[in-house]
């Protein structure tokens, strides 16, 4: 019997775990890393905005009302004199917040809703896509402009509209993916060894379609910034004087001839920044979803 | 065929239900009474009287959802508290002026980003498939506001060549309303040429490693003739079902490019409505487009049920 434990070599060296070949692939896609590090910079400018801009975004000067770009103003003033770089500066932390928000509250409905079907089906399943169905045939942003019409014009119904809005997308993947999985015999163990349906549903099933969800949620925050940005745009978010990108361009648009800088700095930081969200949702996709390369 | 048209016609019943129950349910968002709310910043008692009894605010919810379900059947979609026009008349007045922009928005992304898509597929790899995804990336990173902002600047500010805004209806004018339409539709079409590109080229990748196109290049067919006649052509069921669900898109994006060019459409009727607190056309306007989107989705599997040979058995 000794002889036989003394036989078992030792320890093979454990395989890299899903997670970590993952990893390992994203790093390989220059793009994905390119989207990562600009998303990191605008964390840390939505982060440090109040040491980062050099003026006070709020602050009127009458004495310098639409200053093209110079040493003083970088990116110009705007229309009441106030400085576009410490306004697109601040401006980061809506439109990130917006993004992240909304999101969140996608994830937080949608999960279990999708869940519930995907498990559940039958009759519930049914009466959830129908819902779901009528949910999507609303048009996203003008699902998102009625109820922030609805809620009222600010910042945090905005982000309310656009997270109920996008929360049927994320309802129909995980519901899908459930689908997919509840058959497989892992899943068929843990529920024939007596656990609860729910903590089957949070422990091994969620666990299992977590990658499609991290691609969806970076590709739906990128969908979310300019979603806030549209509805600031239209003067359905973030209320003056706070800044916001969106609000910035809506403003901008009156001045397009005497003043085209107003409109040039907000409009490049929402493109990078859901620029840097697709690519990095892009490469997320190919490495954690080989079959959907 | 009838099986199929039944079942699907049978899905289409319950999730009308819904959206008008979404639609109507939206009402309920507002904060407080309905009838105060609508009366505006008068508060006159004789108006707010009147909207109770209108708007049957003392019946209960289902009740009332009924009363505004049974009306919207007959075409009573409400009627505008701003300029006491039926709600229906506005939206029949403003859609000709979106549809138009729609139609020439769809037909730029489709010339761009068809072609872009199978370009990319055949080559890829290559340098052209890299500047046709580039170009992917940044139709869906570009918001549509701000180009729309841009091309105002070049083209009219600077150039000269556009105007700015101003709609002109094509039966007055049609060179001064092809004229007030092109950087609009463009705008709009570029982010849905992105789209179908992305469509196209996956598309294509899945047909162009079938048998039947090996064959046809081992037949010794040219390459267009392969990509076109037979890759191309299979590869376009998905396309027409996957463009048709941009519809949606369309339409969000026409509510910005109306706002940014001034385009008296239905994207201005419903942020107008919105700012005039005008809630029953935001309701008429959202329930119009849901019902377009799902007969158009009903229209775009039909179609590719009819075109389609192997999904008919």
């Amino acid at each position: 019997m000794a002889a036989v434990l003394e036989a078992v070599p030792p320890k093979a060296p454990l395989q890299a775990g899903p997670w970590r070949r993952a990893g390992r692939r994203l790093k390989r896609r220059r793009g994905a890393i390119a989207g990562l590090v600009v998303v990191l910079l605008f964390i840390a400018i939505a982060v440090f905005a109040p040491w980062l801009a050099p003026y006070d975004p709020i602050e009127t000067s009458w004495s310098a009302i639409r200053k093209a770009p110079d040493a003083a103003h970088w990116f110009g003033t705007d229309d009441i004199g106030r400085d576009v770089l410490s306004r697109v500066l601040w401006g980061t932390r809506a439109s990130l917040l917006a993004g992240v928000v909304s999101v969140s509250i996608s994830l937080l409905l949608g999960i279990p809703i999708g869940l519930a079907a995907g498990f559940l089906g039958g009759f519930v399943d049914g009466l959830i896509s129908r819902i779901v169905d009528a949910f999507l045939a609303c048009p996203f942003l003008i699902l998102a402009i009625a109820l922030a019409a609805f809620l009222g014009p600010s910042l945090t119904n905005a982000m309310i509209a656009i997270g109920v809005s996008a929360t049927p997308i994320f309802v129909r993947l995980t519901r899908a993916q459930v689908i997919d999985i509840k058959v497989e015999d892992y899943i068929e163990a843990a529920r024939a060894v007596g656990n609860s349906p729910w903590r089957v549903a949070f422990r091994h099933v969620l666990p299992n379609i977590a990658a499609p969800l991290i691609v969806q949620s970076t590709l739906a925050i990128a969908a979310a910034v300019i979603a806030e940005a549209s509805l600031s745009f239209l003067g359905l978010g973030q209320q003056p004087p706070s800044p916001s990108w969106g609000s910035m361009l809506n403003t901008a648009k009156d001045f397009i001839d005497s003043a085209p800088w107003m409109a040039i700095w907000p409009g490049l930081s929402i493109f990078l920044l859901v620029l840097s969200f697709n690519l990095l949702g892009d490469g997320l996709r190919d490495a954690l979803d080989p079959r959907q390369r | 065929m009838f099986d199929y048209l039944a079942k699907r016609l049978a899905t289409i019943v319950p999730t009308l239900i819904f959206v008008s129950m979404l639609i109507f349910g939206l009402q309920q968002l507002l904060p407080g009474d309905p009838a105060h709310v609508l009366a505006g910043e008068e508060q006159d008692p004789t108006v707010i009287a009147y909207l109770r009894t209108k708007l049957h605010l003392d019946e209960p919810l289902p009740v009332r959802y009924g009363y505004w379900v049974g009306g919207v059947l007959k075409g009573d979609l409400g009627e505008s508290i701003r300029s006491q026009q039926p709600v229906l008349a506005l939206v029949e007045e403003k859609l000709p002026v979106t549809l138009e922009l729609a139609v020439m928005a769809m037909i730029i992304a489709l010339v761009i980003g068809i072609p872009a898509g199978v370009v990319s597929s055949v080559g890829r790899g290559r340098w052209w498939d890299y500047a046709a995804n580039g170009f992917a990336l940044w139709g869906l990173s570009t918001p549509n506001f701000w180009l729309g902002i841009l091309m105002i600047l070049l083209f009219s500010v600077e150039l000269g060549w556009l105007p700015a805004s101003g709609y002109v209806s094509p039966f007055e004018d049609l060179r001064a309303n092809l004229a007030a339409m092109i950087m609009p539709a463009f705008v709009l079409g570029n982010a849905i040429a992105a789209v179908l590109m992305r469509h196209t080229r996956s598309a294509m990748l899945q047909v162009l490693s079938a048998d039947y196109v090996r064959t046809a290049r081992a037949k010794g067919l040219s390459v267009p003739v392969v990509v076109i006649k037979h890759a191309l052509r299979n590869a376009l069921t998905p396309i027409i079902t996957l463009g048709a669900l941009e519809f949606g898109t369309l339409l969000s994006g026409a509510v910005l490019t109306e706002q940014v060019f001034t385009i008296p459409g239905f994207g201005k009727l419903i942020v107008d409505s919105v700012f005039n607190r005008d809630y029953s056309v935001v309701q008429g306007v959202v329930l119009v487009t849901a019902t377009t989107y799902i007969l158009l989705n009903l229209f775009a599997d039909l179609a590719s049920f009819v075109v389609n040979p192997r999904l008919r058995k």
